[in-house]
Parts: C-alpha cells; structure tokens; sequence
C-alpha cells in the first residue's frame, strides 16, 4: 500500500514540472486557418496515424469530420483503423492501464487539449523535442520538462540536441538537429502546423458555423437597433 | 371585437387583480423622466436571469452531475446536442454578465444615493440577490468538473475548514464527504437547479415589490413624490414605466444583445476570463495546478482572501483572510447608514465623496487584476495597500461623507 501511495505521489509530481516549464519558453507562432479544409484533412490523417494509437479524442465522433469535407465512406477508409463505426466516438486504441503501464501516466484524451493549452503552445511543444539520457524515454522537451510522451515524430523530424549558452542574460536553451528524420525542416514544420490546425478544430468542431451564425445574428440586431430606436424617439417626443 | 376582450379581461378582473396590477406596475407606476445610461442595469440584470433559467433548463436535460461524465457530458453538450453549443456558451457568457450588469446596478446605486432613506430595504434586499448570485455562479462552476472547477472549489470550500473549532465538521457537512467528490458534485448541482434559483426568483420579486412601493430614484437624488400634481396626484416630474420606460428599456436590451452575442458568437472564451483554459481538463484530485484563480468577478475578494500573510491579535492569517473577504461582501450592507451626507446624488456631493469613489472603484479593479495573478511579495503588498483603500471607503464614510461640501438639491428634475 505505502509502495501505492509513494508512486503516485511521484506520478503526481511529473506533470507538476510541465507547469515550471511553462513559464520561461517563448512560443512559436502556430499558423491556423480552420477553413483550410485540406490542412485539417492532412492534419486529421496524420493524427489518426500518430496520435490516436496512444491519446483518445473521446468526445468527438468520426461522423463529424464530413464538417471538413469528407464523406462517410472516406472516414471509414482514412480515419478509422480500430474496426468502430462512423458514429462512433474517437476512442485511443490503447486501454488505459496499458498507459499507466507503459508511460507512468494515462495519456490525456485530445479532444479538448487546443483549448487547454493554446495553439501556439501545441505547435512549438511538438517541435522541441531533445535526445536526454536523463530520463526513461530518452526524450525531453524544451516547454514540456521531463513529459512522459516519448518523441512519436523523430522518425519525420529527426532527432535534437539541447545546447545552453550561459550569458550575462542568464541561460539561453537552443535545439539543434543531429540526425536528420524524413522530413526537411521546413516539411516538419508544415506537418505539424497542420496537425495543430487539425487539433483546433478538434477543440470546437462548430466553431466556423458559430462565427458564421454570429455575423447573421448581428446583422439582425443591427436592424433591431435603428427599429427600437425609431421607436423609442417617436414615443419619448413629448417628453421634456 | 374589442367588446368580447373587454368583457373578457372584466370576467378575469373579477377573479383576478390582472388591470389593478398592470396599472400598478407598468402603465401608472411613475418613474422619474430623467433616468440616464445607468438606469438600464436593471432591467438588463432581468433579462440575464430570464437567460439563465431558460439556458439553464436546457443544459439540465442533458448535463450528468457524476464526477465521472460530468466534463463529458458537457462536451457532449458543445458537440451532439443540437444548437447545445450555443445553450452552453448562453449560459456561460450570461454568468460572466450577470456580474457585469449587477456590478454596474451596484454602483449605481452607490453614485446616487440609491440605498439611502427610504430605499434602505431595497437596498438590503438587493444585496442579498447578490449573495445568493455569487452562490449560484460558484455552484454552477463547479458543474463541468474541471481542473479550476475542481481546485477553485476546494480553495472556496477550505475556507469554511479556517473557522474555529466547527470548521472542519463545517466542511463535511458541506461536502458530504471528507474530501470534494461525486458527493459535493450532487448537492452543489440540487443548489445551483433548484434551492438557490428558486430563493432568487422569490427575491427578485420582492426586491421589485420594495421598489415599487418606494419608487424609483433617480440621477438628480430627490423625491418625485414630494412634488405632486394637486389635480391628478402625480408627480410632476414622472413619467409612467409603460410606455415610456419599456420602449426605452427595448433599445438598452439590443445594446446589450449586440455586446452579448458578440461575445458568445466571436469570444466565448473572452480571453480565458469567462471560460478559463484550465477548465478544458478534466479535474484531476491527484494534481493541483500551479496557479488556482477564480472566475474574474471573484478575483478583487480572492486578492483580499490572499492579502492577509500575518497572524495578528491571536487570529490565524487564513481566518484573517476569511473574515476580510465576506467582510468585503457583508459591508455595502451598511451603506445607508454609513452616508451622513444631506444629499443623496453624486451630482450635489462635494470632493471627499467623489474621490472616496473613485479610490474604491480603482482599488476593486486593482485587487480584481491582482487576483487573476500569481502571488508575488510585490503583488501581495499591493493587495495589502488596496485592501486598505476598499475598506477605507466604507469605515471613514460617516466622517467625509458628514463634513463634504455640498451643493443644494434642486427642487425638480433636471434635464
């Protein structure tokens, strides 16, 4: 039992050194454009293939991607790999304990992640990935310290080296690639940008269809304005 | 035609005050004709609440109070209940308002005078709504069982455990369990459906009853009533609320509409102010996060909450912070006997007031900025410093407010 309590304890721990890294690094600008319907397309693929093996996005149905432009028979053939429905939730195709197992925590579901943590976060996160011995899954990263994710994408980004300058200024932390992965730097960068685009739009499916809705609602409220008005001024002439 | 309604609405009146109560209220209920830009809180306040409820009834009908489906369901609520996302946002960005119209409502009151005789019940009543508003939107913000959900809750929830000696049975009590759990999560759902909204509704009506009975100040701080048309027994300088008052109401609604829906439509998150970005994960007991902040209109009692770093006169820091927070809340009650000024509106009061107003309001957006951060030595000695200010307005109002300098009243309205 107190073997139990000790390991989550320290399993608690981990996740508490992401929030110290969080303050120092500066983000990279993600680039996102929800009506990119191709970008999610590229995006919603490649997270299918790489994300969704360990992280679910249980909150969201495949059915829906027909938002972004597919149709059901495409969802069935590029989305789904695990054998469910196209109604069906997005499930991770890993049970839980087998995470807990395997990386000390239960992956967190994706559904919602873009709007926890920030685009901009998501898109310089999954580009700072560095080789360290230090920890159990050889890979640290810069905003994330000590994160129990392993680099999923070295194979496309190849794999980098933390180097520190020490300056007057304080410590200043740099990543360089030591082996080159499939992808240019450039490739790596569109690849993920996408995936961050994709994840977004994951985060509020509607939230074009809300924007669209919005600029209608305030057209008419608009109108609604100058009516009340009209008739507020007719009834009030009298008054002094 | 006309003839069968009239006969109708006799046939109720009869049974039923329906004319008495229309006349009343509505369309021989006199308002002063001057009201300016601050007059619409109110019946904006109302409209919120209608928002509220009617939003409300909607995420119920799909919404589980089970700390395992509850974050889910909400999810589920933004993605396969049709239009769900807009009940959703309606609800959320109708909190976050209500607060913004009753604080508006609030100071209002406070820049004319508004809670002095008669209107001191009025007042009492008033704030009490407030209380049992700023119940209804911590337990409605536990509901989505969120990391800030979870961990703003446990911080509201520790502070009933500072009380001496009952403190910790307190808390249980509260909670159900030793710890916020599926428990507190139940109860605090039954609160925020049930208990609190009906108390409000019963209070808003009453609220509306004392002000009816009293009548409605206004900008310029003097009685219409003492100003009586011989012939008709009307005030002179008031107008009936029907027409005048609700058309006009009409054009404060679509203002406000235009600002709301901006907000639900482009900026639900407002920034991560209405919808904080810790709350899209679920709420984990195992990891506190590093920086726990409450929703905006929480922060300038959560700044006081923190201000207190020092046990003094044998009490214990966390209890110092305790008593100053609902001691922030608790003193607007004392208003209409803190106010020894002759006159009622900011319009006749000298500089004192006005600078004591001032102070304070400065001081409330400083603690509320203040509460949005983490604590640093700086920080905590600005809340400290400000905390002074906010109370400094309320303690030494019977002296400034007694030796102002003042204008006379008018005997009518102004323009």
């Amino acid at each position: 039992m107190k073997k139990i309590t000790i390991a989550l304890l320290i399993l608690c721990m981990a996740p508490l050194g992401v929030l110290a890294g969080e303050s120092g690094m500066p983000l990279d600008r993600a680039p996102i454009d929800t009506t990119d319907n191709a970008s999610l397309k590229r995006g919603a693929e490649s997270f299918v293939n790489y994300c969704l093996t360990c992280h679910g996005a249980s909150y969201m149905r495949y059915n829906r991607h027909r938002d972004i432009g597919y149709t059901n028979e495409e969802i069935l053939n590029k989305l789904i790999f695990t054998g469910q429905k196209v109604g069906d939730l997005m499930q991770s195709a890993m049970r839980k304990k087998e995470g807990e197992e395997w990386f000390g925590v239960v992956p967190p579901d994706l559904s919602v992640i873009a709007r926890a943590r920030g685009a901009d976060w998501l898109y310089t996160y999954l580009r700072a990935f560095y080789r360290d011995d230090a920890t159990h899954t050889g890979w640290n990263n810069l905003v994330f310290d000590r994160v129990a994710m392993p680099h999923v994408l070295y194979q496309l980004q190849g794999e980098q080296r933390l180097a520190v300058k020490t300056s007057d200024k304080g410590e200043q932390k740099s990543l360089t690639l030591e082996k080159a992965g499939q992808l240019s730097a450039t490739e790596y960068d569109k690849f993920v940008g996408d995936l961050v685009n994709y994840l977004v739009y994951l985060g509020e499916p509607h939230a074009n269809a809300r924007k669209q809705l919005g600029i209608e609602v305030m057209i008419f409220l608009l109108g609604m304005l100058v009516l009340s008005y009209a008739l507020k001024k007719e009834y009030w002439k009298d008054i002094h | 035609m006309s003839n069968i309604l009239n006969s109708m609405l006799a046939w109720v009146d009869k049974r039923f005050p329906l004319s008495s109560n229309w006349k009343a209220h509505l369309s021989e209920y006199y308002a002063p004709k001057n009201f300016n830009f601050w007059y619409f809180f109110g019946s904006l306040a109302l409209l919120v609440l209608v928002n509220q409820l009617l939003t409300g009834i909607f995420l119920t009908m799909n919404y589980k109070p089970d700390a395992s489906q509850a974050f889910a369901s909400v999810e589920y609520i933004m993605r396969d209940v049709d239009y769900g996302w807009l009940i959703r946002y309606m609800h959320s960005t109708g909190a976050s308002m209500f607060f913004v119209v009753v604080y508006l409502h609030m100071f209002r009151g406070m820049m004319y005078g508004s809670y002095r005789k008669p209107r001191e019940l009025l007042w009492l009543i008033g704030m009490v709504i407030f209380f049992v508003l700023m119940s209804l939107a911590f337990t409605g913000y536990i509901l989505p069982w969120g990391q800030m959900s979870y961990w703003g809750a446990q911080v509201i929830v520790s502070m009933f455990g500072a009380i001496p000696s009952i403190g910790e049975t307190l808390q249980q009590w509260l909670l159900g369990d030793f710890t916020l759990s599926d428990a507190a999560l139940n109860r605090f759902f039954a609160y925020h459906v049930v208990t609190l909204p009906l108390v409000l509704l019963v209070l808003v009506f009453v609220h509306i009853l004392a002000l009816h009975e009293t009548g409605s100040n206004n900008p310029d701080g003097i009685e219409i009533k003492e100003n009586k048309n011989p012939e008709t027994g009307i005030p002179v300088d008031g107008i009936p609320f029907h027409p005048y008052y609700s058309v006009k109401d009409i054009v404060g609604v679509v203002v406000f509409l235009i600002v709301f829906c901006g907000i639900i439509f482009f900026a639900p998150e407002m920034g991560g102010y209405f919808l904080e970005y810790n709350n899209f994960i679920p709420a984990n007991t195992l990891q506190t996060p590093d920086h726990i902040a409450p929703v905006w209109y929480f922060t300038p009692y959560y700044s006081m909450l923190r201000a207190v770093t020092v046990n003094f006169l044998g009490v214990d820091a966390k209890l110092w912070g305790v008593i100053l927070m609902a001691g922030s809340v608790v003193v607007f009650c004392f208003l209409p006997w803190l106010d020894r000024s002759p006159v009622k509106s900011i319009r006749y009061k000298g500089p004192y007031f006005k600078i004591a107003l001032t102070l304070f309001v400065i001081s409330f957006f400083v603690l509320g900025w203040l509460g949005t951060k983490s604590p640093t030595p700086l920080y905590t000695l600005l809340a400290q410093i400000f905390t002074v200010i906010y109370f400094a307005f309320f303690v030494l109002m019977p002296w400034y407010s007694k030796i102002d300098k003042t204008k006379p009243e008018p005997k009518r309205l102004k323009e």
